[in-house]
């Protein structure tokens, strides 16, 4: 059996590096009076920060924010209306299994289930693809995401579905939402940590515009805690260089370009359009749309749903209360919001930031988010068996 | 006024889900809530402990535990075992780790109509299998059939009663500031072994479910300490949820090391890729023991000439900061809250 205590065997992981880049974080903001302000757009991030318990080694006047980068959370209350009206009529309504519990206007999807209807938590697209061959029922899938998941949905619409397949597209297009944010009188971002998956799809050089546009530098990102660091470390150099441009920190994976396959499939079946995003604003090109020529597998199309009859079922419920929007404008923290950890709870959620394991209220209610609780050196014995653990077949 | 007001809270946090979620059988948060405000609330007598695996109560002179636990495992047959090998193991570890002795089981069928009778005949001789590995006796059960679509296949029902030495102190109020805790190996190994025999989710793997007894191992824990404060086994909810559930009855702290935890190699890969935190995927053959620091090493060197407890390790301490808390040094140096899972993670595990 190959076993191996904890993580430390992982390139991406090191511990003696991430000292390193600790101390290295440290003395860079050190040099700055009045520290920096840095935002990531992207809820595998946030995920990473808090799961890896970054923050508590980050210098207290480096603040990192999250902003608006989780596509669920982002998902305006109508579009998962929309999703439990078909499920509710007889449709089974595949989705992932971060959209299966966030709260619409009256009821999620999970809820939506336990009264009955067909709605099926799936991994992938092809899984539902697969489910619509098994049925003569119409398979609706609930498809979200960023541009990342967007080229799979993508994929599955250029793969000759099914005839009872249609999409219900919730996806969303990053670039435009940086541009409202970097634009709102509120912003305090000193420089942006772009998401390294969206970035392995778009190309880096994507960012240029927006850097010369905003005259704010941008640093694509990984999600393995030595690459956020890294990006921090170099973001915050920028800073204070006052070196407006992008850099890549993510070379394994992204390249200028991008993946030029990924983006005549992705722009093939979709074109962007304005839209909603739930809390933060009308976002100019911020959602993805099918193409006219797929409308005969666009649910919009297929089906007449009218949300009204879905409305007189009962009133909302506390969403009137909550800041997700603050939160993901990154003007708030999720500690900021008086239902946080109250009436809304992982188990319990109000918002959808508390429901998607990409959201940062859900991230931080379960990590703990800006709980520092010191670096005391640990008291345990020291481990024996380590060696035990390196050796195949111990 | 602050009282009542907490307790309507409480009425309209119960309230707000009008329906079973399958997240209320998932041995998190919801599945906490639902115990103790509907079932403990209307069933348990009040001089009753609620949160341990088994309760322990005194008859004449003796000491006894009993336990009961459903089993709807899907699929039946998964690496490394089935739901019968399941349902033996997990009822007498729930035993062993309230420092019990396994003594007799009942068993329940509930069939569903068609349900193939080769397979109930393998599920049953895997259960003897485990029985006799145990040294335990099915003595009673009762069987069911009900309509096809009415149940999956096959669900079963384990009761096992036991007996409790009477210098064995072990409950999930007892750990101490300065106790450590301890594991008898690799974590996460059974849920991601399940979800791999998940056809729905193709991926491949050599994962085996941990599945075994661990009464021996628990005697002999129990032969070389009588400082075993407390001690858990790791089912659904995983190693988070039986921290947390000391940790919160012993109003204590727990602080744990990442770089102790073992994981397997490909576990800590698959749980990566499906966005999975180890610390909440379930475990069939692994308990967590509190023990006080003194104590700690025999206990572990014990654990470690056993054949459950070949890769013991101690992972983490009982601290006085924090209280209910429990906080993991990661890997690389950062500090985070390990919290109990809070919805359904996959259901159908165990």
């Amino acid at each position: 059996m190959n076993l191996n205590a904890g993580f430390s065997r992982l390139e991406f992981r090191d511990p003696e590096r991430a000292r390193a880049l600790r101390d290295k974080l440290a003395g860079l903001v050190n040099e700055i009076d009045d520290g920096v302000t840095i935002m990531h757009v992207c809820g595998s991030h946030e995920q990473s920060i808090a799961k890896f318990g970054l923050r508590s080694m980050l210098p207290e006047r480096l603040n990192v924010i999250m902003g608006p980068g989780c596509p669920v959370c982002v998902t305006d209350l109508p579009e998962i209306d929309e999703a439990v009206l078909l499920a509710q009529n007889g449709a089974t309504v595949a989705t992932f299994g971060d959209m299966f519990a966030v709260p619409g206007s009256i009821k999620s999807l999970a809820e939506a289930k336990a009264q009955g209807a067909d709605v099926r938590v799936v991994y992938s697209p092809q899984e539902a693809l697969r489910l619509a061959l098994e049925t003569d029922k119409e398979v609706v899938f609930f498809a979200s995401g960023f541009e990342t998941t967007a080229v799979a949905t993508a994929a599955a619409i250029l793969s000759k579905p099914a005839g009872n397949f249609s999409v219900l597209s919730a996806h969303k297009y990053i670039p435009p939402v940086m541009e409202i944010i970097a634009e709102m009188p509120e912003t305090r971002v000193q420089g942006f940590l772009a998401a390294g998956h969206a970035a392995t799809i778009t190309g880096w050089k994507l960012f240029e515009r927006f850097v010369e546009r905003h005259r704010i530098p941008v640093v694509v990102g990984g999600f393995e805690p030595l690459d956020i660091l890294v990006a921090l470390v170099k973001l915050t150099e920028l800073v204070c260089d006052g070196n407006l441009s992008v850099f890549n920190a993510y070379p394994r994976c992204c390249t200028e370009n991008g993946n030029l396959n990924a983006q005549k499939l992705l722009w093939e079946v979709f074109q962007s359009e304005g839209g909603t995003w739930r809390g933060i604003a009308h976002v100019p090109n911020g959602n993805l749309r099918l193409r006219g020529k797929y409308s005969f597998l666009d649910a919009h199309e297929r089906f007449d749903m009218d949300l009204t009859s879905l409305l007189e079922e009962s009133a909302p419920r506390l969403t009137q209360d909550c800041i997700c929007g603050n939160i993901m404008a990154g003007i708030k923290t999720p500690s900021d919001c008086p239902l946080f950890g109250n009436e809304c709870k992982p188990q319990n959620p109000v918002g959808a930031c508390m429901v998607s394991s990409e959201g940062a209220c859900k991230i931080w209610h379960e990590y703990g988010g800006h709980v520092i609780f010191g670096d005391e050196p640990g008291s345990i014995p020291e481990s024996k068996q380590a060696d035990c653990f390196t050796k195949p077949g111990c | 006024m602050k009282q009542q007001t907490a307790i309507l809270h409480e009425k309209a946090t119960l309230l707000r889900q009008k329906q079973v979620l399958l997240g209320h059988g998932s041995g998190g948060k919801l599945m906490h809530e639902l115990i103790e405000k509907v079932f403990a609330a209307h069933l348990l007598p009040p001089d009753m402990e609620m949160l341990n695996d088994s309760s322990v109560f005194c008859v004449g002179e003796s000491r006894l535990a009993i336990t009961t636990d459903s089993y709807v495992v899907d699929p039946l047959f998964f690496p490394g075992g089935d739901i019968g090998k399941l349902a033996v193991n997990g009822t007498i570890n729930d035993l062993a780790v309230s420092g019990a002795r396994p003594l007799f089981m009942a068993a329940a069928f509930i069939l569903e109509e068609g349900f193939a009778m080769d397979d109930l005949c393998r599920i049953t001789l895997s259960m003897r299998e485990a029985c006799d590995q145990a040294g335990i006796s099915i003595v009673t059960g009762d069987t069911k059939v009900v309509n096809r679509g009415k149940c999956d296949k096959v669900f079963i029902n384990t009761t096992g009663i036991g007996i409790v030495d009477n210098a064995v102190k072990i409950s999930s109020e007892l750990a101490k500031p300065g106790d450590l805790v301890l594991i008898n190996g690799d974590i996460a190994a059974h849920g991601m072994a399940i979800l791999s025999a998940r056809e729905e989710l193709e991926f491949e793997s050599s994962i085996v479910s941990d599945t075994a007894a661990l009464d021996l191992l628990v005697k002999d824990m129990l032969s070389v300490s009588n400082e075993i404060h407390c001690m858990r086994d790791l089912t659904r909810g995983g190693l988070s949820s039986a921290l947390n559930e000391i940790a919160s009855c012993s109003k204590v702290g727990i602080r744990i090391f990442e770089d102790r935890i073992p994981i397997q190699d490909q576990v800590r890969g698959w749980c990566d890729v499906l966005g999975f935190d180890p610390l909440h995927v379930a475990n069939e053959g692994k308990l967590i023991a509190i023990v006080m620091r003194d104590h700690a090493e025999a206990v572990l060197s014990n654990m470690k000439s056993n054949a459950q407890g070949r890769q013991s390790a101690i992972i983490g301490e009982v601290i006085s900061e924090h209280p209910g808390r429990v906080i993991m040094k990661t890997n690389v140096g950062g500090h985070r809250i390990v919290d109990m899972l809070s919805g359904e993670q996959l259901p159908r595990i165990c």
